[in-house]
């Protein structure tokens, strides 16, 4: 097996358009588990750690640009205050070890439906932008996912980053798993208030073949906020559409049975998640107080 | 040949510290900082690799295998089956059933079919794909209680059944005022131990070979290995390698056999090493069960009588069933006083993967039935769960169902007195910390649906090995001067599996001998059998033993005393002689320098000593003395569960054991702790999932182990009511906590929830209904 480590975005790109049978690794914390597992035996590794300006994060205003390679560890430390949903959704991310490790890069290029960051980037309308020796592009995060591990992602294409708006309102994500911590999604959720857009955002993963938006809990719940007048008055949410949302995230799923939980499980807990998550979301947009914690 | 390297020398190192104190153990730091060398590192010049061709299938006959394309693979140094297993083609911790390599039918997902060694792994594997097994597959028997009924195809020649054991006391038709009755399950548990199967395989130049393992028993292993390689005893000589835990699940024989047939095969020196998932198939796991209890009392929650009716699945071949099956049955209802006692328990073969020792070893499956049964009669009775146990609980002189007495100390209901007694946790509050919630860092609740619940269990289990089994254990210390000093050195073929026995051994060897000096010899076969380490064991009886050999030896250094000064043995007996301090001293006096008794000689004695027999149990009635010695634990779980999500977090786990003498406190404490542990893993996440008798979750992505943050604190109690027939009146004290743990906590998320929860572990979905 070849093992290429370029130090330059460029040369990446050569190397990867040359040999698109190339494998990047960055963290390695999935690359190496499948090759452990001899569920992928590939003819080449392209090590992404050598390369500087992947391991970047940076702010153009208001619109935050993260580098495929920065790790989540440095994610949490460095955007918790900008990228709330991002920061948490990379604190639940295995251990502090595959923290250090394991990048968003890697997440998006395994394209999981179990990826934790996938949610956020999807509730947080994130744009992946992505590179070739024919040039860069940026795909819209919900168009990225195709199928269970499958993403919009071309042969000779390295993902280089991902760019989103720093948070204008309250960001939560949850996911269910059977242990305490270091546990894979059964089910998970994100939500994003936009008060500027009058939007908010939502997305489910672990829960369809891709992670997903959840569009008519994201218009229903938009509606309803800006109808009843609640973005400016900042009351009390009502329980009935508190639960309604909860109902319609569920709806946006279609989930599996298997080894790690059941279909109906998966649903019923999505629509738990989603009315708690949105009840901290809309608790701290009332003033309540910082729903992210330790 | 060379010594292979990697081998670990550190954890014979010597360590500070007598009887009842608590010495750093030598292996700690090592393991700690990664330095430690485990089996899997063990590393021989030459060496090639060996792989293992499995079964895909649960159940399949062989018609054909085809070796012609894996052999042309350059590299590739032998690929061997069943053809080539040059003895018996069987082996078994119990019973021999299990062939090395499978002949005509396959029996279990991952059952050898055919060996590679090569100079790589790669190389290894590539090979393997290149061998052709032509399957015709067949129909898998997965259902343990129809194959108890014998409603399935025979497995083996003997039927399904690998044995029935009925316990009768008393009236078999008693009747009660009030009765409750439930079937439970219990979920395949596996030892998840952290180092993989592994070993290495040097041929000698007689013809013999040696062979360096992680394993729980060199003398069974050598036994199994020599009889499979038509080798006599001498020339199979085993080491004890670097062991990554065991629970059980190194008792049967994983790759020694096939190590050593491709070592002297090829005449090279073989490594073997499984990978995680291959470490799911290579190694039995604790036999899931099927318990369909019935309890009759009287109004005052004194019960009347017992029945059941237990299941256990024994999978594709023996391995320790039969002794499974026993402690199921014979300690089938608890640590409780009952009259009459219907017990019927099975162990049958299916085409589900092989079960065998387990932390428990069938106590565990009956505690989690008997335990949810005693919560269910005090929920009938409107009784305080902790109270309808104290009405039952055995005590010294309680007769078991088996008629026999209990002849030392049973503090249960102290046991349990102690656990009800200490204060309860504060409820969570204040500021959020996800850490403390249900769901944990998983962010699923900030204290919506969360309930808490408390629960009680008691559980008990034999020590040492039962059934008139000759359970014996051989020592050797040797004392002699060294630079000017009395130092000692001991020697057993006793298995340090990470429980600290090596530490324990030279505690034994300081106090016994009143040396400072004490080192330990590598664990090997050029000693003879200890006996396997399992059943809360090797204290007592390695530790009986090398109490024995240190008697011998001071008796020795008194006849040299008594010679050397003309003081005759009984005038030496009457002045009360004993070694302290490096010195031969009586009641009052110094009587010796050690050095100067001893001069240039060297004192070496062996001993060999065996607990108190026991009896085998009458195969109608499951009457007998059974056991040597039973231990107690008790403990209260706290939960806090989410019960809109299911999620479960276990806010406190307090125990009360009696462990008769605490040799080793730090040791005791931390086999508290980790059985506790291992018993929450149980209750609420740890099992191999099957279908259709094919694993679901062969890897630690899905088969979940507790994390730091799935484990609280732990409250412990030990209790040290010594018991006058074991060394220093040790009880035993590794299994009684996994017992008791899993009860506990699941009675907390019944009394949190108010469901009934009659399978573990509990899954989210159990708790809401979805
Ligand atoms: C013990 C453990 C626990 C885990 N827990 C979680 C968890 O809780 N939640 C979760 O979401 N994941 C978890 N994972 C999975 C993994 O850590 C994440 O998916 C992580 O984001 C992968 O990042 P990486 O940098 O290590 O990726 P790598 O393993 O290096 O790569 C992953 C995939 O992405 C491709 N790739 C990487 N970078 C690029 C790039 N720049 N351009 C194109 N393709 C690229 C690789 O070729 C590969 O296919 C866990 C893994 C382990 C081993």
């Amino acid at each position: 097996m070849d093992f290429l480590r370029p130090t330059t975005l460029a040369e990446a790109l050569a190397a990867k358009a040359e040999r698109p049978d190339l494998v990047p690794i960055a963290g390695g914390t999935d690359v190496m588990v499948e090759l452990n597992f001899d569920h992928r035996r590939p003819p080449g590794l392209l090590d992404l750690t050598g390369i500087a300006e992947l391991a970047r994060w940076s702010a153009d205003g208001d619109v935050l640009r993260v580098g495929a390679a920065v790790p989540y560890a440095r994610i949490v430390q460095d955007l918790g205050d900008r990228l709330p949903g991002l920061a948490m959704a990379s604190r639940t991310v295995g251990s502090p070890q595959i923290r250090n490790r394991g990048t968003v890069g890697g997440n998006l290029g395994s394209a999981s439906p179990a990826g934790d960051t996938h949610p956020v980037l999807i509730a947080g309308d994130a744009v992946v932008e992505v590179a070739s020796a024919r040039g860069a592009r940026s795909i819209p995060a919900d168009e990225f996912y195709l199928g269970v591990k499958r993403s919009a992602l071309e042969p000779d294409e390295l993902i280089t980053a991902v760019r989103l708006a720093a948070a204008t309102g309250p960001q939560q994500f949850a996911k269910v798993g059977t242990r305490n911590a270091m546990v894979i999604a059964v089910c998970s959720f994100a939500v994003s208030l936009h008060p500027e857009r009058l939007r908010v955002g939502a997305a489910v993963g672990s829960a369809a073949p891709t992670p997903r938006r959840a569009s008519a809990a994201e218009e229903f719940l938009s509606a309803e906020l800006t109808s009843a007048g609640l973005w400016e008055s900042r009351e009390p949410l009502p329980d009935s559409v508190q639960r309604r949302f909860g109902e319609l995230v569920a709806e946006a799923a279609s989930p599996i049975d298997d080894v790690r939980g059941s279909a109906a499980y998966r649903r019923h807990a999505l629509a738990v998640l989603a009315r708690r998550s949105l009840g901290w979301a809309w608790r701290e947009h009332s003033g309540g107080g910082n729903e992210r914690c330790a | 040949m060379s010594q292979p390297v990697r081998t670990p020398t550190d954890l014979t190192s010597a360590v500070a510290g007598g009887v009842g104190e608590s010495p750093q153990r030598p292996d700690g730091n090592l393991k700690v900082r990664g330095e430690f060398a485990y089996s899997s590192d063990l590393w021989h010049e030459d060496m090639i690799w060996g792989a293992t061709l499995r079964s895909p299938h649960p159940h399949a006959r062989i018609t054909g295998v085809d070796l012609t394309e894996a052999l042309k693979v350059p590299g590739v140094h032998a690929v061997l089956t069943h053809a080539d297993v040059p003895g018996a083609n069987a082996c078994g911790v119990e019973q021999r059933d299990q062939p090395v390599l499978a002949v005509d039918v396959v029996r279990y997902q991952g059952e050898p079919v055919a060996l590679v060694g090569a100079d790589h792994p790669e190389t290894a594997r590539r090979a393997m794909e290149r061998i052709v097994v032509d399957y015709e597959v067949l129909e898998p028997v997965v259902d343990a209680e129809a194959a108890a009924r014998g409603e399935c195809a025979p497995l083996h020649a003997s039927g399904n059944v690998v044995r029935h054991v009925p316990v009768r006391r008393g009236d078999q038709s008693a009747t009660a005022e009030v009765v409750v009755t439930g079937r439970y399950e219990v979920g395949m548990q596996d030892q998840a131990f952290l180092g993989p199967e592994s070993g290495l395989a040097v041929p000698a130049e007689d013809g013999g070979v040696d062979l360096y393992v992680a394993t729980q028993w060199l003398h069974v292993d050598q036994d199994q290995v020599a009889s499979a390689l038509g080798l006599p005893l001498e020339k199979v000589r085993l080491a004890l390698s670097g062991v990554g835990g065991a629970f059980g699940g190194r008792e049967d024989l994983s790759m020694q056999v096939h190590a050593c047939m491709l070592a002297l095969h090829t005449r090279k020196p073989v490594k073997m090493v499984y990978n995680r998932e291959e470490s799911f198939y290579g190694h039995v796991h604790r036999h899931p069960a099927v318990l369909h209890y019935e309890h009759g009392a009287d109004r005052d929650g004194k019960l009347v009588y017992v029945r059941a009716k237990i299941y256990l699945d024994g999978g594709a071949y023996a391995s320790s069933t039969a002794a499974v099956v026993a402690n199921a049955a014979t300690l089938g209802i608890g640590p409780y006083d009952v009259d009459n006692v219907t017990v019927d328990c099975w162990g049958v073969y299916t085409n589900n993967p092989p079960c065998g020792a387990m932390r428990g070893f069938g106590a565990v499956q009956a505690g989690f039935a008997y335990e949810s049964q005693m919560d269910r009669l005090a929920g009938v009775l409107g009784l305080d769960p902790v109270e309808v146990r104290l009405r039952n609980a055995v005590r010294e002189g309680s007769t078991m169902p088996t008629g026999q007495v209990i002849d030392s100390a049973a503090p249960v209901a102290e046991l349990l007195e102690l656990v009800r007694d200490r204060p309860l946790p504060a409820a969570t509050g204040g500021e959020l910390d996800l850490r403390q919630m249900p769901g944990g860092v998983s962010n699923t609740t900030h204290g919506e649906g969360v309930v808490r619940g408390v629960g009680y269990a008691v559980g008990i289990k034999n020590i040492c090995f039962s059934e008139g089994h000759d359970d014996y254990s051989t020592a050797r210390v040797r004392l002699e001067v060294v630079g000017g000093e009395a130092a000692a050195l001991v020697q057993t073929a006793a298995c340090e599996v990470g429980q600290g026995l090596v530490t324990v051994v030279q505690q034994i060897v300081r106090t016994e001998l009143g040396v400072q000096r004490v080192s330990v010899l590598p664990m090997d076969t050029s000693i003879g059998n200890a006996g396997s380490s399992s059943a809360s064991r090797q204290t007592y009886v390695t530790g009986g033993a090398v109490k024995s050999a240190c008697a011998a030896v001071r008796a020795r250094v008194l006849e040299l005393y008594s010679r050397q000064t003309g003081t005759g043995p009984a005038e030496v007996g009457r002045l009360g002689a004993e070694l302290r301090g490096g010195k031969l001293v009586s009641s009052h006096d110094v009587l010796a320098d050690l050095a100067d008794v001893l001069g240039g000689d060297a004192v070496d004695e062996t001993a060999e000593w065996r607990h108190r027999p026991t009896e085998p149990i009458d195969p109608e009635t499951g009457q007998g003395n059974a056991h040597v010695q039973f231990g107690f634990a008790a403990h209260r779980a706290v939960v806090d569960v989410d019960v809109e999500l299911g999620l479960v977090k276990v806010v406190a786990l307090d125990c009360a054991q009696d462990v008769g003498r605490a040799l080793n406190p730090q040791a005791v404490l931390g086999q508290i702790q980790g059985g506790s542990a291992q018993g929450l893993g149980l209750a609420v996440m740890e099992e191999i999932r099957t279908k259709d008798g094919k694993v679901r979750n062969p890897s630690f992505t899905d088969y979940l182990i507790p994390t730091v943050l799935d484990v609280p604190p732990m409250g412990v109690d030990v209790l040290e009511r010594a018991d006058p027939h074991a060394p220093y009146g040790l009880r035993g004290v590794g299994e009684p906590p996994t017992i008791s743990s899993t009860p506990a906590i699941v009675a907390a998320i019944r009394a949190a929830t108010g469901l009934p929860l009659t399978r573990v572990p509990v899954r989210p979905e159990h708790i809401t209904g979805t």
